[in-house]
Formats: C-alpha cells, sequence, structure tokens
C-alpha cells in the first residue's frame, strides 16, 4: 500500500490560492472553514516563500493520539481520517495539530464549536464510499475513484505534490538536482519525522 | 526559400539582442542567476531550519481572516501530545488512586473518629445556615460532575470506550462536555460566594500554628483550640479559592479560546488545568473523607446544619464560647449563626 503525503514545493508556489479555492468547492466546505491554506514567509523580504498547507496525515498523528473520543483512525493509505459523528469538538486536536489543520464551524460558543472538519486527503469519511451522508460530513472521494487529491492533481505550477511519500519525494529530489536548490520538504520533519534527503 | 525566412529570422533576433544589449546591463538578474547585490533571488530562500532557528514555530502571512491559520507549523502540538498521552494519564492516575490508597490506609489505621460524649450531648448547635448549605451543595454537585466529566477527556477513552463502544461512548462524551462547559457556571458562581461568606473566618493566626503542632484533629488524640474553622479547613478553603479560581482562569480561557492567548497560550492552559484539575479532586476526597465517613458527627455540619453542641466543644471550642457569648444561652437552635450574616 502506498504511504499518502503532501508535499509543498515552495520554490515553485505562487501563492494563486487554487488550491484553496479547489478544496473548497470540491467538498463545499462550510464559511469560516479552510482545509488548506497558503502560508507566505518572509513576506516582501528577501528570500520569500508560500507554502500550501493542509493536514499533513502525519505518523503518529497528535490529533488522533490526544482525541479524547478516539473518532480518528488511519487508512491503508496512511490517510488520517475522523469520525463527525463520535467527535464532541473539544477543539484538543487543534492545540496538538503542528499544522493548525483542524477548522470547527464555530470559535467558541460557550464550547460548543461543533464537529471538526480537517482534510481528508480527498477520500471522504468512515461513511460508504460515494454515499450521501460522506458526501455531506465529509466531502468528495477522489481516492476511491482512484485519484489524487484536486488540490494538487490542478496545481498549475505542479508546486504542490500529493501521492506515495516515497514517489513525491523522489520528484522533488529530481527537481532539486536539476535545478540546483530547494527550500525542502516544510513540516516534514514534524510530520513523518524524517525529511527529504538530497 | 525556407532557408532564407529562417536566416532573416535569425539575423532579426540577432539585431533586436544588439539593440537591447545596453538595457541589459541594467537588468539585476544576470544569467547565473546572480543579482548585483551578489544575492541569488530564485534560488535563496527562507528554509524550515533556518526559520526554528529564529523563532520556536513559523509563522507567516495569511490572506483569510483568521489570524491562527498564518501559523505554519507549531512543533509544540508533539510536546503536547507527549504530555497529554504520555505524562497526564500517569500523574491523573497516580494522584487519585494515591490519594484513594491513602485514605484506605488512614481508615483501617486509624478507624472512624468517633465522637465524645459528655453532658451537653444532645444538644444542637447551628453550624451552617440554609444559604451556605445551599452554596456548599450547589458547588458540590457541581464540582462531582465537572471532575467525572473532566476525568472523561484522560480516562473516558482508555476505561470506558472499549466497554460501551465508541457510538455510546461518544454521545455519553458529548454529553459530558457540554456539562462540563455550562456547570463550569455555577460552579464558579459557588467559589465566589463560598469565598465571600467564609473568608473573615479563614484567615490564618496562631490557634492554627498551635493546632498543626498538635497533629489537630485528624493525627494527634488531643483536641487543640480552634475556632470556627481549624487549621485543616482553613486549608480546605484556601484550596478551594486557590484551585477554584486557577481552574476557572483556565476553564474560561478554553471556553473563550485564542480570545486572549495563542496557540502555546491555550496548550499551557490545558496542561494547568488538567493538573491542577487532578490535584483537586485528590485533595476534594480527603476532604470528602474526612467530612463523611472519616468523622462521626462531622457530616451533620452541612447535612441539616445542625451539629451536636458536644462535637463542636470537642472541635471548635473557640467557636462555640464566641457564639454562646454573643446570644448568651447555650444551644442555638433559633438565633442566626454570626458568619451568614
Amino acid at each position: 500500500m502506498a504511504r499518502m503525503k503532501f508535499l509543498c514545493d515552495a520554490d515553485r508556489c505562487i501563492e494563486c490560492n487554487a488550491c484553496v479555492t479547489a478544496c473548497k468547492n470540491e467538498h463545499e466546505v462550510p464559511w469560516g472553514i479552510n482545509r488548506r491554506r497558503v502560508v507566505t514567509l518572509n513576506d516582501g523580504k528577501p528570500g520569500e516563500r508560500s507554502v500550501s498547507m493542509a493536514c499533513m496525515h502525519c505518523t503518529d498523528a497528535p490529533c488522533a493520539a490526544v482525541c479524547p473520543v478516539n473518532c480518528f483512525y488511519t487508512t491503508a493509505d496512511a490517510v488520517v481520517l475522523h469520525s463527525k459523528d463520535i467527535c464532541i469538538g473539544c477543539g484538543y486536536c487543534f492545540y496538538a495539530c503542528p499544522f493548525g489543520a483542524p477548522q470547527y464551524p464555530r470559535v467558541g460558543n460557550f464550547g460548543s464549536r461543533g464537529k471538526m472538519d480537517k482534510c481528508t486527503y480527498c477520500s471522504g469519511g468512515p461513511e460508504p464510499d460515494f454515499s450521501t451522508a460522506e458526501y455531506e460530513k465529509y466531502g468528495s472521494n477522489r481516492l476511491a475513484e482512484g485519484k489524487l487529491p484536486l488540490c494538487a492533481e490542478m496545481c498549475s505550477t505542479k508546486a504542490l505534490l500529493a501521492g506515495d511519500g516515497e514517489m513525491i519525494a523522489e520528484i522533488y529530489k529530481q527537481r532539486v538536482i536539476k535545478r540546483g536548490y530547494g527550500s525542502g520538504a516544510w513540516g516534514w520533519k514534524t510530520a513523518y519525522r524524517e525529511t527529504v534527503a538530497i | 526559400m525556407r532557408r532564407a525566412k529562417t536566416l532573416l529570422s535569425t539575423l532579426f533576433v540577432a539585431a533586436t539582442l544588439g539593440v537591447a544589449a545596453p538595457a541589459f546591463a541594467q537588468n539585476p538578474i544576470q544569467a547565473d542567476g546572480v543579482n548585483p547585490m551578489g544575492a541569488r533571488p530564485t534560488a535563496d530562500s527562507v528554509n524550515e531550519e533556518f526559520l526554528f532557528k529564529q523563532s520556536d514555530k513559523i509563522q507567516g502571512r495569511i490572506s483569510i481572516p483568521d489570524r491562527k491559520a498564518a501559523n505554519l507549523i507549531q512543533p509544540q502540538g508533539r510536546e503536547y501530545q507527549n504530555f497529554r498521552e504520555g505524562w497526564l494519564p500517569w500523574i491523573g492516575a497516580l494522584a487519585i488512586l494515591g490519594m484513594i490508597a491513602a485514605l484506605g490506609l488512614f481508615f483501617l489505621f486509624r478507624g472512624r473518629i468517633k465522637m465524645e460524649h459528655s453532658q451537653e450531648s444532645g444538644k444542637k448547635i447551628l453550624r451552617f445556615n440554609a444559604f451556605e448549605r445551599f452554596t456548599h451543595w450547589m458547588t458540590a454537585t457541581c464540582f462531582i460532575i465537572l471532575s467525572l466529566s473532566g476525568l472523561n477527556y484522560i480516562f473516558g477513552k482508555r476505561l470506558l470506550m472499549p466497554l460501551i463502544g465508541p457510538d455510546a461512548f461518544g454521545a455519553l462524551a458529548q454529553w459530558a462536555k457540554y456539562s462540563h462547559v455550562y456547570l463550569a457556571w455555577p460552579f464558579m458562581l459557588g467559589v465566589a460566594f463560598m469565598f465571600v461568606l467564609w473568608i473573615k473566618d479563614n484567615i490564618p493566626n496562631k490557634i492554627d500554628i498551635a493546632w498543626l503542632k498538635a497533629g489537630g484533629g485528624l493525627i494527634g488524640r488531643g483536641h487543640p483550640h480552634a475556632a470556627r474553622f481549624n487549621a485543616g479547613q482553613k486549608g480546605v478553603f484556601w484550596m478551594v479559592a486557590g484551585f477554584g479560581a486557577a481552574m476557572s482562569v483556565t476553564g474560561l480561557m478554553m471556553i473563550f479560546p485564542f480570545a486572549l492567548t495563542d496557540i502555546n497560550g491555550m496548550q499551557v492552559m490545558q496542561v494547568v488545568h488538567s493538573v491542577i484539575g487532578i490535584v483537586f479532586i485528590a485533595g476534594i476526597l480527603a476532604h470528602i473523607y474526612i467530612g463523611s465517613l472519616g468523622m462521626e458527627g462531622a457530616y451533620d455540619a452541612m447535612g441539616s446544619g445542625k451539629v451536636d453542641l458536644a462535637w463542636a466543644r470537642a472541635h471548635h471550642d473557640l467557636w462555640v464560647e464566641q457564639e454562646q457569648a454573643r446570644t448568651a444561652s447555650g444551644p442555638q437552635l433559633k438565633g442566626h449563626p454570626a458568619p451568614a450574616e
């Protein structure tokens, strides 16, 4: 089985935010929730780079570990998913997530944030594949259709890579060797406890 | 013909380039990507290692109106994970089971502290009036539910979930969470009321030192002087006031997340809230023990509000004297006790 990962090649990202828009549209993500976002580092200064970030589907995922109701599970493709039926909206996963991925329909509202929502790697939730219940809670299930996450698929500069960790690391490695530079695989050390060795 | 066209276009390109040549000198980017400053803007960039040397997390600019989203990577989440899943269950189990074991051992060793009879036995004196008892029990009820729903955040998935299954546990945990958030309010009110009601009888003084030296009523065998509250009870009062305030502040920060602090602040609030909560529960277990099983006659104070005069004179002699001096008579069933006024 593949070990699915994301890799954002920040030397290619042009901060067009199309990945954000595509994600919101594909999954009909409600207002106020961003499953993916683009953060610009060193904005306006030399060395500025933008990184598209969503759930990294960590190894030993902190969200899953701290969840008081164990609503998370990891698929055979190493995608970290959760059940909105079990989630109680306590907010702990947001405190634990190194990447700010978990989102809630409401910020506080006396602690009743609503069910957590996050990137599903375009692979739905625990409901049957392509069911209405799955779509309404988690969005579309592209992985079950044999497709990769839309954000990476439609990235105009191919900065955002999605797929098997070893394959996308190899693609990135080749790029870095060819062009002679690379700002690294952002977040990999924290998420996967390893980085792309070049 | 075709060749001539190619030749022409080549010449044209060459001519254009020739004309453009002087402009090239002003272009800051040279062929190898190095600008006149010696920097390579394409190749040189920020990287994770460099940014982590400057700050413990990587933050940038974000175009969505959510400041939290500007955090790109906060590895402290992993530390929070280690605390919550590594340390916290052990701290919780040790503190609470340790306290239960200690109380059990104490009970086996000392047994129930019996009431000592005197000629005043049978007469009653009002120790806590209705409002005091209401405040106590409102706070106590909230505390018990808050404790159980709080412990559920740590131990529920380990103990309860395997027994009742994920769906039932999810529903239960949801209600536990609502009760935790909503009962926090009457609890905070109760702590505030108790603080105002009883602070004047809980200021530490010299009598407390003597009481502690004599081992109090718990370890020692005699009855050192005590006013309305002895040093042990004052300890409970100040524990409830201090921990209650700490739990309120950290709890409010979590009810209104990110209102005053950032992600790392939220993690600290969590850690403080959980550790103090556990110590608080252990402390209150001891309070429950001595107020019920541990000492005969003690429960009446919060039960009916009226305690046996012999018990009161043994444990709170100075208070009884004070009360009797106020009304110049013995038992004061009808009169109002001083602290409630």
